[in-house]
């Protein structure tokens, strides 16, 4: 029964490779490697050129700043509410952040289109760019619509999977661990860092990946607040330019492309979509299998 | 032993529910009245959706409650691919810009019918600047390459002589989805500059050289409101609900006209004084842009019904849906025009009704022409 069910889940895997692979032929046929290499971008009927590298960098970005932003504030609010947090404390604050993950994608998109984008406007990007526009990260006037905006709330919205999981996980580690290395002198932080959290590690960076798989596949929100440029000028040259996702490329794109060679562009980036999630999720295992030694208990 | 058994009750149990449920919508079909229950389906274009959806609903309450239309606005690109002949699945699809040779390809003998009018405005925040800026499509192309950057650039300060611009970066912002509102704007853009024209061209979705992009018309309306200093384009309907700043833009008798329902109106009725083509011609080099009445509104475009003249093409046609069709055709550019005003649409003038009249008097089913009342 349950080889059945696990069979099923790779049939449809390959359904969907199948269809998104013959669904992508015409545009590779007649742009070849450049689809994957290239950056232009245009529809115009007689003059379709179709590149999808600058979407590659910019899902890549955008998830890469929601990490970066994202997973330490989640392991910080795990570490706390397992460690620190009085007990009573410890379920309504879980319930809370575990809540941010049954808020629609969509709503999010919208408080950060009307709301959320004016004060990063007005309190992180502009003074940023005032003092430090010199670094070539932080180039260009802000507006608002960018991919750092776009990250930040991709960070948002990670951080309930993440802080949720890792919060099982640290929770899970044995008290013999932790009263061991009290018993040796360590003070509370260096048993959190070098004990506790190390033993979790492998359990932490799946809960990691699952962040970064919910990041990468985002589309409404991003598609909202990434500014939406296409061509050479989406690829990602500093955090304050508007820069486009694969995902929100297909959102914005798909419905009205008029003509097989257009549509046959969405769904290649779709395939490359599809192709880089499963390389995340393959390669993450393998560093958990080899790198990380998923043994539990296994203390460096 | 206990698991099997629960198994299989479960399994029976949703069977019987399931059973009950088909049979209960099964049975509920209302019994044929005199007149048979017709539903017709039709999909395209998202921008005449809310008039269209006006218009649907009052012909099912006031004028024929047997017939159901069912319009699914998924975008005039999905709209013209429903409908091509080898797989249709709609009776009628809406398209914002014509049929291109290659989509006449592929819905062959497919009759244009325009059902209301658009028109493109350019919106723009300029903090203590009211509505009525002078721009002419040259300057609004060069904005949107990328040429000008700067708000107090000589080109726009020489069509503004008496007001203050600031010496600020222009912010550029189009659209981020296909859309025909930039189909008709790129059009103009392409007629006004040569520039233009070569290097990026007209399109439902092309390069923007500069600028951000925004999801639909209130995305690119509520981006200009937000943010100081940008520019963006808008169709008519937003800018009037909403009493957002817009441009004057001079049109070929060299008048600044704002857009509005009655510039937009007459830029419709002094091009089809013209010289419109039949239905079953192309329309694909119909053009509302720059037409020659001094109050006109350059900016304006059709957007049309698809049709098949002949009606048995579509696989699950039959004469009382193909008589449905027609009558609901006749409807919408007759007695349904008169929601359009209270919607923000500009009414279809008169000439233009009479070719679709004759258009639409001229489908047939099974080489029969039809009733049209």
């Amino acid at each position: 029964m349950s080889a059945v069910i696990a069979a099923s889940a790779i049939v449809i895997l390959i359904i969907t490779g199948y269809v998104l692979v013959s669904g992508a032929i015409p545009v590779v046929q007649r742009f070849g490697a450049n689809f994957f290499l290239g950056s232009a971008w245009n529809p115009v009927e007689g003059r379709e050129i179709f590149g999808a590298l600058p979407y590659v960098v910019g899902t890549l970005v955008t998830s890469g700043i929601a990490l970066l932003i994202g997973v330490p504030l989640s392991l910080g609010i795990a570490v706390f509410l397992v460690e620190m947090a009085p007990r009573t404390l410890r379920v309504p604050i879980g319930y809370l952040v575990e809540l941010l993950a049954a808020v629609p994608s969509v709503i999010y998109g919208l408080w950060g289109l009307f709301i959320f984008r004016y004060w990063m406007l007005d309190y992180i990007e502009k003074p940023i760019s005032t003092y430090l526009g010199w670094i070539p990260i932080f180039s260009g006037t802000p507006f608002g619509l960018d991919i750092f905006t776009a990250g930040v709330i991709l960070a948002i919205m990670i951080i309930p999977t993440v802080a949720s999981i890792s919060k099982e996980v640290i929770s899970a580690v044995p008290n013999s661990i932790r009263e061991g290395a009290y018993s040796i002198g360590a003070t509370k932080w260096e048993v959190i860092r070098h004990w506790v959290i190390s033993y979790g590690r492998s359990g932490i960076f799946g809960a990691v990946i699952l962040g970064l798989g919910r990041a990468v596949g985002e589309t409404m929100a991003v598609s909202m607040l990434i500014g939406n440029a296409t061509g050479p000028a989406a690829m990602p040259t500093s955090l304050f330019h508007p820069s486009q996702t694969m995902a929100s490329l297909i959102a914005n794109g798909f419905l009205e492309a008029t003509g097989s060679l257009e549509v046959a562009s969405y769904i290649g980036v779709g395939l490359i979509l599809l192709i880089i999630s499963l390389l995340i999720n393959v390669g993450a295992g393998f560093l958990v299998h080899r790198v990380l030694k998923v043994k539990g208990g296994a203390i460096e | 032993m206990n698991t099997k058994y629960s198994i299989v009750i479960a399994i029976v149990a949703i069977v019987i529910i399931l059973g009950s449920v088909v049979a209960y919508i099964y049975l509920s079909q209302p019994s044929s009245p005199s007149a048979p229950q017709i539903t017709l389906q039709g999909a395209g274009a998202t921008f005449p959706y809310p008039i269209l959806n006006a218009i649907i609903s009052n012909y099912s309450t006031n004028v024929k409650p047997n017939v159901l239309v069912n319009y699914q606005p998924i975008g005039s690109g999905g709209g013209i691919s429903a409908y091509k002949q080898s797989q249709a699945t709609v009776d009628f699809a809406a398209s914002d810009a014509p049929l291109t040779t290659a989509d006449a390809v592929n819905l062959p003998n497919a009759l244009h019918i325009p059902e209301t009018i658009g028109a493109v405005t350019i919106a723009y925040n300029l903090p203590g600047i009211s509505s009525g800026l002078h721009l002419t499509g040259k300057v609004i192309a060069d904005i949107f390459q990328g040429t000008i950057t700067k708000w107090n650039d000589a080109a726009i300060q020489n069509l503004n002589p008496g007001t203050n611009l600031p010496a600020e970066s222009i912010n550029t912002v189009h659209r981020s989805d296909g859309s025909g509102t930039t189909f008709i704007f790129t059009g103009y853009l392409s007629t006004s500059s040569a520039s233009w024209n070569s290097s990026v061209g007209q399109g439902k979705s092309v390069s923007w050289p500069v600028g951000s992009g925004s999801s639909g018309n209130t995305g690119v309306a509520s981006t200009v409101q937000g943010n100081p200093y940008t520019i963006g384009y808008v169709e008519l309907a937003y800018i009037l609900e909403n009493n957002i700043t817009v441009a004057a833009v001079q049109n070929p008798a060299g008048s600044w006209v704002l857009p509005s329902l009655a510039s937009t109106q007459l830029a419709v009725q002094s091009s089809a004084s013209s010289g419109l083509p039949t239905g079953d011609a192309s329309w694909s080099g119909v053009s509302l842009l720059n037409t020659q009445d001094v109050n006109a509104y350059p900016i304006a475009s059709f957007t049309y019904l698809i049709v098949y003249k002949e009606l048995n093409v579509l696989s699950d046609m039959n004469q009382d849906k193909a008589t449905a069709l027609v009558q609901f055709l006749w409807y919408v550019v007759h007695d349904g025009q008169d929601l359009a005003p209270g919607l923000s649409y500009a009414k279809l003038p008169a000439n233009v009704v009479q070719i679709d009249e004759t258009t639409i008097r001229s489908i047939t089913y099974n080489g029969h022409t039809l009733s049209t009342t």
